[in-house]
């Protein structure tokens, strides 16, 4: 921000931080009350809702007006062909293995494809005291769904959506990836207790060995490296559906930034999301938050970081960054309904076609 | 001349004296409204003001994400009083609530009773009340960590149950669908139990010592010397305590929230939970704001009861 003051005397910018817990109820009330913060940090799943709100800037519109050319943005999220959101870093989901205790179970090498990775999940349960793999399930954040059941669809270049409507019913993906995860709950392979499980607790039980693989998000290797120093572990490409050959996709979750609507200083407001998004500050902040930058001239400086960060650089590079959730109506609730099946699916009381067909028809009329 | 003179001048000093003796009335007639008006300001501001705001976005088709709401009347009444998830979420809040409540109850009577028992030595009694209050002092989220870790499948409650070969495997307490309402019943039992424990130990040493002798000379038992003195001393405050832990126990959020999200399947979804789902998931606030009025209406039943046996009391 320094370097934004200097290079922007007449403009003060005062940072409002808040805990992520309560982000977003605080970001959507501002947004109903009209106190949203000139520039606002925002998760690609709560776009939608202050869309319909009304609460943030067409930035298309910003970009026409300081003559901005987007051509080196990654990507741009928006509605009716107007940009809303821009993602300005973005962490990856690969795939973490635990290197000693791959090797208790004979494996030699992170697996590549689903049944390589099915197989060694087995492996890994039946060869010590650790489980092969760790998916949290919990309702009270569901996205477990996009980062440990959808993201297998997607890696293989599937899609849950057509035409922009939900496509679950008869999708051999979305299908493919409910029964690889239901099966390996099923042989007793993944973490007991998924059911009550957060995203947090992957990164705590990998921590603690008590998982051989985990699907999680790259941002998390500082405290993977604080919290067990000597753990060796290895990061790799989610593994592809058997006989895939296409470019395989990678989840990827962002943290964008927009404008408010009722913002008095729109044009001081667009300067300084040119100013994070232009090609050396971009490639800091990325740096700074163990991401990829939203700025595809960008390189995160891996001078002195973890060599992980420069291995998972290669596999984005190669792969094509998606997560279908981002921008969708209601993100949250959609994963929600789709948890609320899959549990049933788990718990032996429904088949996978019927929860396909019953999420979907939630889904619909959400969108 | 001069008697028409000073009753002149008795007449102008009682108009002169009017005003000021009606200004003065005014003013202490005024006094009782200028005194609570600082608290009456706050209850509005922060309390009437918004549930008339809850009220009338219930009333709307949808709030907050939607510039232009309309006007549908009850209509989100008869959808919400229609949806099975409404009442199995209702349905879980009672087991929950009336479970905590009646064993909160049980567990603070014993141990007020332990605690105020003359054949403890000062210094044990002091030990016993320092760990018995230790949940109360938690906050529920340290509440909710702290019991996660315990009944984790690789955690503490679960070894000791297969190290004494009482299951045959670890148990996700708080993510099987059969266990998890019990679980979090009994995490809220343990941080609630010293509110009863305190409360009933206070009442216990103002049951005056000469009705025990004088039972104890009729010849009651430990039981009949509970049935008949204790119980009836303690009656207004067990009341006032029942009322006020159903009330807040209707509304615990945090724990749930922290431990098991309101799932697996469903199964610990209470009234609070499904609200702010409604609120913050699916970003339908009109629909929430109607499920918590119809808490809001609940609630206000137990309040009534409250505050009838306040008035008894007083």
């Amino acid at each position: 921000m320094d370097q934004f003051h200097q290079q922007n005397p007449n403009i003060t910018v005062k940072l409002i931080s808040a805990p992520f817990q309560s982000l977003q109820q605080q970001t959507i009330s501002q947004a109903a009350t009209g106190t949203l913060p000139d520039v606002v940090g925002l998760d690609g799943a709560w776009v939608n809702p202050l869309y319909k709100q009304g609460a943030l800037l067409n930035l298309s519109d910003a970009m026409k007006s300081a003559n901005y050319d987007p051509k080196d943005l990654a990507s741009q999220v928006g509605y009716s062909g107007s940009t809303y959101m821009i993602p300005v870093v973005n962490f990856v989901y690969p795939l973490f293995t635990n290197d000693a205790i791959l090797a208790k179970a004979g494996i030699s090498k992170p697996p590549t494809t689903w049944s390589e990775f099915e197989a060694d999940a087995k492996k890994i349960s039946q060869s010590g005291s650790a489980k092969g793999w760790v998916v949290p399930l919990s309702t009270a954040n569901p996205n477990g769904v996009q980062n440990d059941i959808l993201s297998w669809a997607w890696a293989s270049g599937g899609s849950m959506l057509k035409n922009g409507q939900p496509n679950l019913t008869g999708n051999p993906d979305v299908t493919g990836a409910v029964n690889l995860v239901n099966d390996l709950i099923q042989a007793k392979a993944v973490l007991p207790g998924a059911d009550g499980l957060q995203e947090t607790a992957k990164v705590e039980n990998f921590i603690n060995g008590r998982v051989g693989m985990m699907i999680d998000s790259l941002a998390h290797i500082t405290t993977i490296t604080k919290g067990n120093p000597n753990l060796k572990f290895s990061v790799s490409a989610q593994p592809v559906k058997d006989g895939y050959t296409g470019k395989p996709g990678i989840l990827t979750a962002s943290w964008g930034i927009g404008i408010s609507a009722k913002s008095k200083h729109a044009a001081d407001a667009w300067k300084l999301v040119q100013f994070l998004m232009s090609q050396s500050v971009n490639s800091k902040l990325s740096t700074l938050a163990n991401g990829f930058p939203g700025n595809s001239t960008s390189t995160p400086d891996f001078t002195g970081s973890d060599p992980h960060f420069k291995q998972a650089f290669a596999i984005y590079q190669k792969s094509t960054p998606v997560n279908e959730f981002v921008g969708l109506p209601a993100a949250d609730q959609l994963m929600t309904d789709f948890l609320n099946e899959f549990q049933k699916v788990a718990a032996g009381q429904e088949s996978t076609s019927t929860m396909l067909a019953n999420v979907q028809a939630a889904w619909k009329q959400q969108f | 001349m001069t008697t028409s003179l000073s009753v002149r001048r008795h007449d102008q000093r009682q108009r002169a004296s009017a005003p000021r003796h009606h200004h003065h009335a005014l003013i202490q007639q005024l006094e009782p409204y200028l005194l609570i008006s600082p608290t009456m300001l706050v209850i509005v501001g922060l309390m009437v003001v918004p549930i008339v705001i809850v009220i009338g976005y219930s009333l709307m088709d949808n709030v907050v994400t939607n510039p232009n709401p309309k006007f549908v009347g009850l209509a989100n009444y008869t959808a919400i009083l229609s949806e099975p998830g409404f009442w199995g979420a209702a349905v879980n809040t009672l087991f929950f609530t009336v479970g905590s409540v009646v064993v909160h109850m049980v567990i603070g009577m014993v141990f007020a009773m332990m605690l105020n028992s003359k054949s403890m030595a000062r210094v044990p009694r002091a030990i016993f009340r320092a760990i018995y209050i230790l949940p109360w002092i938690f906050t529920a989220s340290v509440v909710a960590v702290l019991w996660r870790l315990l009944l984790d499948p690789s955690g503490v409650i679960n070894y000791i149950l297969i190290s004494l070969g009482m299951v045959h495997e670890a148990v996700p307490w708080l993510a099987t669908p059969s266990t998890a309402l019990l679980a979090v019943t009994v995490i809220n039992i343990w941080s609630g139990y010293p509110f009863f424990m305190i409360s009933l130990l206070a009442g216990l040493q103002g049951v005056p010592s000469d009705l025990y002798e004088a039972a104890r000379v009729d010849g009651a038992g430990f039981f009949r010397q509970f049935a008949n003195v204790t119980l009836p001393a303690l009656k207004p405050i067990l009341y006032s305590m029942a009322l006020l832990d159903l009330l807040w126990t209707t509304q615990q959020f945090t724990l749930i929230w922290a431990t098991t999200g309101g799932g697996p399947l469903g199964m610990t979804e209470m009234l609070s939970t499904f609200t702010y789902k409604l609120a913050f998931n699916a970003y339908q606030f009109s629909m929430a704001a109607t499920s918590a009025v119809l808490v809001l209406g609940a609630s206000l039943i137990v309040a009534v009861f409250y505050v009838r046996n306040q008035r008894r009391e007083a």
